[in-house]
């Protein structure tokens, strides 16, 4: 069933673009450690050198790199085996250039590296609380859709009243009273104010399956409510829960980098938003320095319209009016 | 009548869960965040302290409920505390200074961007064969993606800063006289950018959302008929399809206008433009809990009869729903 849907969605050109950024998304995620150059928060690059050994010609550990800082020191491990230790320190607020595509920050750290491993975070934060909005909310469409009578005016009327409260001032008042600053708190506040929306969409998915024909067919004769529900109903949402999913992780996404940038999350962290709040709170605009704030927001802005792409599609194939004639 | 008596109602409920949440988040959070900030209060003056310990219940001696019903009813009459960061003045007092400013900058884009946007998402499903159409449903989703606030950045950084067009941040020059036609002015330079950014940010939404309303609009049957009697183009386009469209985009207007909110607040940091969001980003900075959360609370009163007024207008709109059929 989900591999029928990937296929739909595979041959509609606009979820087939949008899954392709994802997937470079994701990958760029995945194998962050070996895309970055340097570690996130690395400012220098330090490499030794063999000068002397007891035969043959100097041999090199590693090889260094040009920069406008450099420090040399030499030091002796055996009598006959010297050793040149040079330590190379980015410069600061660098235009991007030779060693540093994207240049540098103000305390010279590498900001290509700080973007791939921001990607990790900023990526898996978002599909992490995607992930959880969806089930939340599939769990409570399912609970009042299928059940019906007063679990469902409870579950309905609470949604219809969260669903109106702003979510940006609630998350940014929730997240300056927790004292633990990070990755999971941010995930648990993302996630528990924003299944409104998405429970108020599948529960009416919910309740228009629950009339259909084979639907009604199969609750009367009797099959179980776990089988009617995740053999009959379920499957026919797929479509819906993966938008809801991809609507979420978007959601997510720009949550995340919200609350970072007014310092709210853990800035220690390397990810897209917290690249944006040094970037503000060490006046990058001001300096000029568009290479600092101008590609965590790009990244943003295509992982979006990656969603937003992947979900055009799955809107044509479930809406035929939408389709080209 | 019924109709309007529920979304009362609902209003009347969705406030008082508003006011709820405020009065618990504070007493739910894990590890005791009042306690931990009367700590680092220490060598402060006893009756700032004092205000600290009455703002969140401390050493009182009320219970959970008793402090509540005390909290409804000063709420109730309007008293949300007083400011920790410009003690000791109410946060009422605060706040008001900051109301204005996000009043005019966001009701303003508003319009804008509603009217806007609608309008292209009209002609964009009107024409949704030509390229024009499909390139600007692209364009549009493309920009729609992009944080409001790093929006900002850009444009403060190409208009005020690359080509000083205009200022970079507050919302009117210091060095005139308040009132002043040269005073006036300066607001209309220093809201420029700001207003620009959420225009941009938000039309995509208003657009895409009414050119689906349409296109599903365009596919009824009064409408091939309509064409067959062979009606004006124009009169088809206005009066039978726009005109039917727009219901569902009012109610999404109720719905997406906590986003645009949210969007503007972000706006407001971003160009230290004096409103709620600016004071909401001082108070986070300078945890000043009290004025916070009159500010959340504020934003979500406004935003709440925004709605409201929304569900009204749907009433007088469609006639399904003023008749009490639905």
């Amino acid at each position: 069933m989900i591999k029928d849907f990937f296929l739909t969605l595979v041959r509609n050109r606009k979820s087939l673009a949008g899954l392709c950024i994802l997937a470079f998304f994701v990958f760029v995620a995945a194998f962050a450690p070996l895309l970055a150059p340097h570690p996130a928060k690395a400012d220098r690059v330090v490499t030794t050198k063999l000068v002397k050994a007891e035969t043959g010609d100097p041999e090199t550990v590693a090889e260094g790199e040009a920069s406008d800082v450099r420090e040399v020191e030499t030091y002796r491990v055996t009598t006959v085996r010297e050793y040149e230790k040079t330590t190379d320190y980015f410069p600061l607020k660098a235009k991007p250039g030779k060693g540093h595509p994207l240049g540098t920050n103000h305390a010279g750290q590498d900001l290509f590296s700080q973007l791939v491993w921001g990607t990790r975070v900023s990526v898996s934060v978002g599909l992490a609380t995607g992930l959880f909005v969806t089930l939340l909310s599939l769990t409570l469409a399912l609970v009042a859709g299928y059940a019906g009578g007063i679990l469902d005016d409870i579950i309905s009327f609470f949604t219809n009243v969260f669903l109106v409260i702003p979510g940006l001032p609630l998350i940014i008042v929730i997240a300056a009273y927790v004292a633990m600053k990070g990755v999971l708190p941010i995930v648990l506040i993302l996630g528990l104010t924003g299944w409104p929306y998405p429970t108020r969409l599948l529960r009416a998915q919910v309740l228009t399956l629950k009339s259909r024909d084979f639907v009604r067919v199969s609750r009367s004769l009797g099959e179980r409510p776990s089988f009617v529900i995740f053999r009959e109903i379920l499957p026919n949402m797929i479509s819906i829960v993966m938008a809801e999913f991809f609507a979420s992780s978007m959601a997510a996404i720009m949550g995340e980098a919200s609350l970072e940038f007014i310092g709210l999350g853990n800035v220690t962290v390397v990810s897209w938003g917290t690249i944006l709040y040094w970037a503000q709170a060490n006046g990058a605009l001001l300096s000029g320095a568009w290479w600092w704030f101008l590609p965590p927001g790009l990244c943003i802005a295509l992982l979006g319209t990656a969603f937003v792409l992947v979900n055009f599609g799955i809107d044509e194939i479930s809406n035929p009016r939408l389709r080209k004639r | 009548m019924k109709y309007f008596l529920r979304k009362l109602g609902m209003l009347a409920f969705t406030l008082f869960v508003s006011i709820s949440i405020n009065f618990f988040i504070p007493r739910l959070m894990p590890g005791d965040p009042a306690r931990a900030l009367l700590d680092k209060m220490e060598g402060l003056p006893p009756e700032q302290i004092e205000s600290v310990r009455a703002a969140f219940g401390l050493d009182t001696g009320d219970s959970l409920l008793v402090q509540y019903g005390k909290y409804l009813g000063n709420t109730l009459r309007g008293d949300l505390g007083v400011s920790f960061s410009r003690f000791p003045m109410p946060v009422t007092q605060v706040l008001r200074i900051a109301i204005p400013w996000t009043i005019g900058l966001l009701a303003l884009c508003m319009v804008i961007s509603f009217a806007l946007g609608t309008a292209i998402g009209i002609a964009a499903a009107w024409k949704r064969e030509t390229r024009l159409a499909s390139f600007s449903v692209g364009l549009f989703s493309f920009i729609r993606s992009f944080p409001y606030f790093w929006l900002g950045l850009i444009f403060i950084y190409f208009f005020a800063f690359r080509l000083r067009l205009f200022p970079i941040g507050g919302a009117y020059a210091v060095t005139e006289t308040r009132g002043s036609a040269a005073w006036w002015l300066s607001v209309l330079r220093h809201g420029t950018l700001p207003a620009l950014t959420i225009c941009v940010s938000s039309i995509g939404g208003w657009m895409l959302m009414m050119r689906n309303n349409m296109i599903n609009v365009l596919a009824e049957d009064y409408i091939t008929v309509a064409l067959a009697k062979g009606l004006p183009l124009r009169r088809v386009k206005a009066l039978y399809a726009a005109k039917n469209a727009i219901l569902p985009s009012v109610t999404g207007f109720a719905m997406s206008l906590g986003f645009v909110v949210g969007g503007g607040l972000l706006t407001e940091m971003v160009f230290s433009y004096p409103g709620v969001g600016y004071m909401l980003y001082q108070a986070v900075n300078a945890k000043d809990y009290p004025l916070m959360q009159a500010i959340f609370l504020f934003i979500a009163a406004a935003v709440l009869v925004a709605n409201f007024i929304a569900d009204i207008a749907v009433m007088i709109l469609d006639p399904r729903v003023r008749d009490g059929a639905a």
